[in-house]
């Protein structure tokens, strides 16, 4: 808008409009300055129970439990995390974060990279072919999407228990791979793919297999990376599924074991060690977000729209 | 929309199709249609015998009052998260519109609550608002209110309805963001120049042409306090006290997972099959629209 306002300042009447001109910077200028008080306010709020979660992994039980938390970090940040990474946070000290976090990221790659394994391949068979039933199997796909596995959670369960998968690294990953929203975005891309590319590379005598090596893999890379920084949040942050199928500690993820850790919350518990193992299952993902924020946003609006 | 050149084979496309095809019929299908299937009947507790019962699961489910305390749970809460959510980023993105350069600053700064796990996103605001051990908990008590989440169902309600809120502003945020971006400068400038006062110029054209970002936004915020959440409940307040916080989904949970009463809980995972397939359509309608025009 500025630009517009700026040459509105002719010599004809310099002093009226010089008036008028100062008078608008004012004001957008006092707008300007609210909304950025505002911004910082909601950055603020926004931050500050991170900021005491941080805080509070860094002193010791007693202050915690007495209630004196500061806000200012104390001096146990060492002890706290060596105790939350080698034995396990809380009272109960189950398992060791790093094992939880292995588990974590192991789920999360597996699911973030079946999800695409799996889509890529569903899309370029549903684009680059024509077969029998080839819009059936695409609209079986597509049905998925309206279904999160929340809904339907306990038949589910029932199915894994059925093929003897509890506890099992199958069991975990595989029902949360299926994924239409992954396979539309694939879909939707390849069909942007020139025409004179496929021809081309039959003329060259490359076979299809050639064709999704050679040409639509490295032509869907941006897409995929976006879709990852997505899907690796998703499967980091599962909750519910990993709660159902995995009742073995050595399999327990950080986001389910952390919340086993504070039991019905009272004040009586290790919130010390605790705050450090929630900052630990934390911060993946959220460096994830803050490393490839490009990458973040641009799968964010692709694939809800 | 199809492309003209294509290859030739049917094997080949199937056996890539397979993977994923397998992958929904067993784990989409199957149990979709199992639970459809359990809630015609009525198993006992150690699954020894099962009747056909037709729709009386449904009927059971529909006038149960704890079912009808959980779905209203579950409209006050989606209420409260959508309508706050929405509401504080909304504002937040029209204040960060405002600057060209700030607004990626900002939305670095505010976009990262998103990563959070829900379970974990309760476990940070119950370290704020445990009433011995948390600042904001004990401030509260300080200045003279009772606060304690664990014993009144209304703390508890708002308690999960913040940690909700804060995870789900990011997300909005960056779609608001994102419409308010889209809307053409050369728009805004005409309706300034005839002189409409800011709030004129956000009411009668800012407003109108994000109402499909807004509706999109709506279902999902939605369909995330319907599911998403549980992980908030489950780690915050378990649906207590006495059932405050207990949601459909939560309620499904409660029933198939503790207290085994499979018939009941598939009758109510259907009810929210149905929901979410209301939602869905709803959204895809509304997405076919903001194509068309």
């Amino acid at each position: 808008m500025a630009p517009v306002m700026a040459p509105v300042a002719t010599p004809a009447a310099p002093a009226r409009d010089d008036a008028l001109l100062r008078a608008t910077r004012r004001r957008r200028m006092l707008s300007h300055l609210m909304a950025h008080g505002a911004l910082i306010l909601g950055v603020l709020i926004v931050a500050f129970p991170i900021w005491m979660t941080l805080v509070g992994s860094t002193h010791d039980a007693g202050t915690i439990g007495r209630g004196d938390v500061p806000l200012l970090p104390g001096s146990h940040a060492a002890e706290n995390y060596a105790i939350a990474w080698n034995e396990g946070g809380g009272r109960t000290r189950t398992t060791p974060a790093s094992t939880m976090l292995i588990n974590s990221l192991l789920m999360a790659l597996m699911i973030a990279a079946g999800k695409i394994a799996i889509s890529i391949l569903s899309a370029y068979a549903v684009v680059f072919f024509r077969f029998p039933l080839r819009m059936a199997a695409f609209w079986a796909i597509f049905i998925t999407l309206m279904l999160p596995v929340e809904v339907r959670i306990i038949p589910t369960f029932q199915v894994i228990v059925d093929l003897g998968l509890v506890n099992t690294w199958p069991g975990l990953v595989v029902p949360l791979i299926a994924s239409a929203t992954a396979t539309l975005l694939f879909r939707q891309f390849f069909l942007t793919i020139p025409d004179e590319f496929v021809e081309a590379a039959k003329i060259d005598g490359a076979g299809p297999l050639r064709f999704l090596k050679d040409v639509v893999l490295p032509l869907s890379l941006t897409n995929i990376a976006a879709l990852f920084v997505i899907l690796f949040i998703y499967g980091w942050n599962q909750y519910l599924w990993p709660l159902l199928i995995i009742n073995d500690r050595s399999m327990e993820t950080i986001v389910v074991g952390l919340s086993k850790m504070i039991g019905r919350g009272d004040s009586q518990n290790d919130w010390n060690t605790i705050m450090a193992t929630a900052v630990l299952a934390l911060l993946p993902p959220v460096l994830v977000v803050a490393l490839m924020q490009r990458w973040f946003v641009r799968g964010l609006t692709e694939t809800e729209k | 929309m199809q492309k003209k050149v294509i290859f030739r084979g049917r094997l080949l496309p199937i056996a890539l199709l397979a993977p994923q095809l397998a992958v929904t019929f067993v784990f989409f299908f199957w149990p979709a249609g199992q639970a459809i299937y359990q809630s015609l009947l009525r198993e006992d507790a150690f699954g020894l015998s099962r009747e056909f019962v037709g729709l009386e699961n449904f009927q059971e489910v529909l006038s149960d009052p704890t079912w009808l305390n959980a779905a209203l749970n579950t409209v006050v809460f989606s209420g409260c998260v959508a309508a706050l959510a929405l509401g504080l980023a909304l504002f937040l993105a029209v204040q960060a519109d405002k600057s060209l350069r700030g607004a990626t600053v900002y939305r670095s700064l505010l976009i990262w609550p998103y990563a959070v796990a829900p379970a974990v996103a309760a476990v940070l605001w119950l370290f704020l608002f445990q009433p011995e051990v948390g600042m904001i908990g004990r401030g509260l008590r300080a200045v003279g209110i009772p606060w304690d989440y664990r014993l009144n169902g209304t703390h508890a309600m708002v308690l999960v309805v913040i940690a909700a809120v804060w995870k789900q502003l990011a997300y909005n945020f960056i779609f608001f963001l994102a419409g308010l971006q889209s809307i053409p400068a050369s728009v805004l400038e005409a309706a300034a120049i005839d002189g409409a006062r800011p709030a004129r110029r956000f009411w009668t054209i800012i407003f109108p042409l994000l109402s499909p970002t807004t509706f999109f936004l709506l279902v999902v915020n939605l369909t995330y306090a319907f599911f998403e959440t549980f992980g908030i409940i489950h780690a915050l307040t378990n649906g207590g006290p006495a059932k405050a916080t207990e949601t459909l989904i939560y309620k499904v949970y409660v029933d198939g997972v503790e207290n085994l009463n499979l018939g009941q809980s598939a009758a109510q995972s259907v009810i929210l099959m149905i929901i979410v397939i209301a939602l869905t359509a709803i959204q895809f309608r509304a997405v076919e629209k903001k194509v068309h025009y």
